[in-house]
Formats: C-alpha cells, structure tokens, sequence
C-alpha cells in the first residue's frame, strides 16, 4: 500500500510537473546553499590545516620581543638573539627533533641575464628538518660549509624556475647582492603559506654566510624549534620559556621580551574560526530550507483545495482517512526528497565549482549530504502534515460538491 | 415477535426506520428528512425521483454512508449505520457500495485503467489481479480500446463508462447513481442506462438511482418520489402502468 502510494504520488507530481518544480525550488536552493557553504567551508578548513602542517607542525618559532594584536602585530624591539641561544637550546631541553636559527634579508638574485627579487634564508641544515622541507635535487650544506660561512646556496623552486628556466643548476654560481654563491641543492615546492606568501621564493645560505657576508650582523632573527613527533608542544613551549628567561637574565617580576609561538596553537585558532563560519553559513542556509519548507506547505494546501473533488471521489470510493492523510504526506515528503536530491546535486555541483576558484580542496563529506537529504525528507512531514491533514478531514458530501 | 422474525430470515438489504435529517440548530434549523420508511431488497433497481430541496439528495448521502440520519435507524444488512464511526463508514463503502455521479469525477490526467483500479487499490489488491479485474470492468462497458486514454481524452459517454466501470469493478451490493445521465444527451443517456439495466440484470447488483427525467426513471423497476422531505409516492413499475 505504501509502494502504491509513493508510486501515485510520483504521478500526481509529474503530472504537475511545473508546479512541482517550483514547489521545491526553495528546498532545492536550500540544501544547495547548505552543501555548497559547508563542502566550501570544510575545504577552508582542510587547506588551513594543510598549509599550516606544511610550515612544520610540532614546530614552534622563538623571537625576541613581544607581539602585541596578534600575529603581524607591533613588537617592541629589543635583545635580539644569537646563535649561541640556538645552541643552548639543543643543548638544554631535551624532545626536540632539531633547532634552526632563522635570519633573513631581502636579497637580488642574478643568473647570466636573470635577475630576480627574492629572500635570503641563513640558517643550518636543521632548517629542513624544522620545516620538513625536502631537497628536489642536490645536497644540503656540509658541516664544514655550514661552520666557516661558505658561499654556498640551496634555491627554493621559484628561484630556480625563475632563474635557471628548469635548467639544471647544480654547480652553477649564482649571485646575490655582489657575492657570488655554488648552487648545491634545490628545494621541493612547497606552494602558497596561508597567508598566502609563496614559500618557494627564497634561497638557503648558511647563517653564518648571512651575518658575515650581506648583513654584517651576528643578530638571529628567529629560532624555530620541531618537538620530536608525540612530544607535547605545551611542555616544549614551557621549557624554551624558562630557558630563555634564565638566558636573559629576566626578573621575576618581569615580562618575557620574548615569545614563543607554538604552530599547533595557530591550526587551532584557524580551524576553530573557519569551523564556526562553517557553522554560521550552515545556520543561514539551514534557515532557507525552513522557507523552502513553509514554500511546500503553501502549495501543499492549494493542492488539497484544487483537488477537493478528488479527496471527495477517493473518501466514497472507500479511502479511510488515515489513507487520504497517508497520500498528501507522501507527496509531500516526496516531493521535499526530490528537491533535496537535486539541491545535492547543485549543491555539490556548485561546491566542485566554488573549491576550483577559491583554490581551496573539495572535502566530501557525506555526513552533511546525509543530513540535508533527511532534513529536506522531514521538512516534507513537518510542512505535509497540516495541509494532508486538512484534506483527509474533509467531509466526502461537502468535497463532491466542491466546483 | 419482530426479533424472532429478523433471527429466522436473512435482514433487508437496506431498511429505512423513521429516518430523520435536520441541519443546523434552534431557529435556524431546516428539517430535511421528516421520518423516511422503506426497505430495498437486493437485486431491486430503485428511481429516487423528486424536485431538489425534496430531501432526496440528503437521503442519498445517507443511503451512501456518507452521512448519518439525526433520527430513526438506517440499516445496512441489519447493521446500524447511524452507530458507526466515519472510518468504520468508510469501510462499508470500500466493500459493499459503488457510486456513480453526474459529474463523473474521474482523476485527471490518469488514464481509464488506473481510474477503474482506484477502488482496487484501497482494497489491497494486488497489481495483477487488479489490472486484470480492471481490464474485465472496462470490457464489461465496451472500453476496451481506450484503457491508457485520460478523462481528458474520452467524450462525457465514455467518461461515465469509465465511471461506471469504477464503480462494479468491486462488484459492489449496492450501487448509487447520482443523476447518472444528467450531463449527457439522450442517445448517450440510454446507453448508461442500458448498461446499469445490465449489471442490475446480470450481475445482481441493487441499483439507487437518482434522477429527474422520467424517460430514465422508467428503467427501473421501482420509483420513489420525495417531496418536503417526505416519500409521496412508492410504486413499482407495474402498478404504474
């Protein structure tokens, strides 16, 4: 019987097939709008999480100074740090997988007729392993390169491309600013930051090469530090605090004039605020199916007005009203299911079409498709019911009269 | 006396006892039925004729179980049709009635076959069978070649074939025709009246028929005329002529 139903009501609804469509044009718009929002902004999410684990998760930065408003905020300037604390640290605090003493300077680089701005990058070889950054070709820097401050490069891949067009530039000599560098090694692309800085626009030198040869300075601009994998950042981040204190001679009534920034703190705080505008855009689109459902109920009963001679017909035919009731709640719910299918299909559509624009990844997540479908099937009861109830309580002599 | 002579013989097929019908309440009320009597016996062919406002229709409606009287008892195979609820009403019309109207009320835009498996289905038959019992009916009224064409597509004749084919498909005790021939000329007329001479003849189905033209009421083998709410007239053909 219910078979039966649902395949009288797939009729009743292709025969008003206009009607129908634009019945559930709110449905289909609303859960199109709650695919499209939550696949984009799940997507966010994921490419936050991305880009952020591609820096160097368990990775935490040390830098003098502290930063007001957050990250890019005003700093005060002070002690800057030198390789001596990168040192130490190694030294003192145990869990940590390698520690990279970071400066760098804006530099020119030129090759034959190349010429191209990007950054200079002095630190050591921890440095890839800070930022889990492999070599595409080459070597890294050896001891000995490292120690005595040689004039040696590693190019990160827009470097590379920019200035060697693809060729093979191991060996070559490059210069930046007037000194002249051997290239040894090439990084692999690492693509955009989230903040959307291209990562691969840098050469690596050796720190030490930086601070005699182009900025004249023993200063440290950073020191960035990987916990070993399962290590808890917090208990890291504790004891850079305390050695860096102790190493600077702070008082105890005194504030750091330092900070330690820990990358796992930042993927939280991200994710957390793409999670909850995830969440509002959902509400907002959640709202539109509420209106779309209010859209069914609407048409629902001029239907049930329409076809008062109908409903009189079946209930002398011999429809209970539980039958009659079972009918238009079947259509509606029905008619809500189509419009949820095809918002999927729409919503998912304009999802794959909004992730290739935004340049952010298309995360399927079947959970909020299973969702919106049951939602656009219960916004059918809901909004069904009043209007199927109206008609099975028709009076079966006042409905044949019915013009 | 009376029970033990409803024990010993089978009820009337219907049996109306002083049935009484007002609408509305106090000043406002508007008597439609004063006191009805009568029984029909199954297999009578029965005219319901009477100028509108005479209370015929109202009694229809109670005949058809689609309404219930304020007064008296309305007896269905000895049943009280007043005591039933609505749904318990509506029961007794799936297995035991077939109507016909003047306006036909066919479902649009649905083809004659599906129209006539309608009651069918509320029945709980099975597909096959049903197709087949619906073909069967559609044969039965001569419609054969036009079971996929909607009401749309069918002249009022055929329309009221297809209701009628509707209507015996259940073999229904009962059938009740609401001016069954009213919206159609007299060359179709007596066709529709030709095939309910038929399924009462045949088929043995009790036929209520309401009409105004006394040329219809003519084929069936009882009249009763109502006027003000009251039978003025109860005749068989016979005696008539």
């Amino acid at each position: 019987m219910l078979w039966e139903t649902i395949l009288l009501s797939l009729r009743a609804i292709r025969r008003n097939a206009l009607r129908s469509s634009l019945t559930v044009l709110g449905i289909v718009i609303g859960v199109a709008a709650v695919i499209t929002l939550v696949t984009l902004g799940s997507g966010a999410t994921a490419k936050v999480t991305a880009d952020i684990a591609a820096m160097g998760s368990n990775m935490l930065q040390v830098r003098p100074g502290q930063v007001f408003g957050g990250p890019g905020g005003a700093r005060l300037s002070t002690v800057p740090f030198e390789s001596a604390d990168a040192v130490a640290i190694a030294r003192e605090i145990p869990g940590l997988r390698a520690v990279a003493p970071v400066s760098s300077r804006s530099a020119q680089a030129i090759y034959g007729n190349s010429n191209w701005a990007t950054t200079a990058t002095g630190s050591t070889n921890a440095y890839l392993e800070v930022r889990d950054w492999p070599l595409a070709m080459g070597r890294p820097f050896t001891d000995g390169e490292v120690r005595a401050g040689q004039a040696v490069c590693i190019l990160g891949h827009t470097v590379h491309r920019e200035l060697f067009s693809g060729d093979d530039p191991l060996g070559a000599t490059i210069r930046l600013g007037k000194i002249a560098f051997k290239v040894v090694g090439v990084l692999a692309a690492k693509g955009l930051s989230s903040f959307g800085t291209d990562q691969d626009d840098v050469v690596l030198i050796p720190l030490r090469t930086l601070q005699r040869r182009i900025t004249g300075r023993t200063d440290v601009g950073t020191i960035m530090v990987s916990a070993a994998d399962g290590d808890s950042t917090a208990k890291v981040q504790a004891d850079l605090t305390r050695l860096m204190r102790e190493r600077r001679r702070i008082g105890l009534d005194q504030e750091d004039d330092f900070t330690v920034r820990d990358m796992q703190e930042i993927v939280a705080t991200l994710t957390g605020t793409t999670r909850v505008l995830t969440a509002l855009l959902g509400a907002v689109a959640a709202v539109s199916l509420l209106v779309g459902g209010i859209g069914i109920m609407n048409i629902m009963l001029v239907s049930v007005t329409e076809r008062t001679r109908e409903i009189g017909t079946r209930l002398a035919i011999g429809a209970l009203e539980r039958d009659v009731l079972l009918q238009f709640m079947v259509e509606a719910v029905v008619l809500a299911s189509l419009g949820g299918l095809c918002g999927i299909a729409l919503g998912l559509a304009g999802a794959a079409l909004g992730t290739r624009l935004l340049d952010v990844p298309f995360v399927f997540s079947p959970g909020i498709v299973a969702a919106a479908f049951l939602f656009s099937g219960a916004v059918g009861v809901i909004f069904g019911f009043f209007p199927a109830r109206q008609a099975a309580r028709l009076d079966p002599i006042e409905a044949l009269r019915h013009e | 006396m009376s029970s033990a002579r409803a024990t010993s013989s089978p009820p009337p097929l219907i049996e109306l006892q002083g049935v009484t019908k007002v609408y509305g309440h106090g000043q406002a009320a508007m008597v439609a039925l004063h006191g009805i009597d009568f029984r029909i016996g199954r297999g009578e062919f029965v005219a319901v004729m009477g100028p509108s406002g005479s209370g015929k229709s109202t009694c229809m409606n109670i005949l058809g179980c689609l309404d219930t009287p304020t007064g008296g008892r309305f007896l269905f195979e000895g049943v009280d049709v007043g005591r039933l609820t609505r749904d318990q009403r509506a029961l007794l019309r799936r297995h035991y009635l077939g109507f016909v109207f003047q306006g036909f009320n066919l479902l649009n835009r649905t083809s004659a076959l599906e129209n006539v498996e309608l009651p069918l289905i509320y029945r709980g038959i099975p597909a096959r069978p049903r197709h087949h019992a619906a073909r069967r009916a559609l044969a039965a009224v001569g419609l054969s070649d036009w079971e996929r064409h909607s009401p749309g597509e069918l002249s009022g004749g055929q329309q009221q074939r297809v209701a009628i084919a509707r209507a015996i498909v259940t073999r229904p005790a009962v059938l009740l025709a609401d001016e069954p021939t009213g919206n159609l000329d007299s060359a179709r007329s007596v066709e529709i009246m030709e095939l309910l001479t038929a399924f009462n003849r045949d088929q043995d189905i009790t036929i209520l028929m309401v009409t105004h033209d006394p040329e219809m009421a003519a084929y069936a083998g009882r009249q009763i005329h109502f006027r003000d709410g009251r039978i003025l007239a109860d005749a068989d053909g016979k005696e008539r002529q």
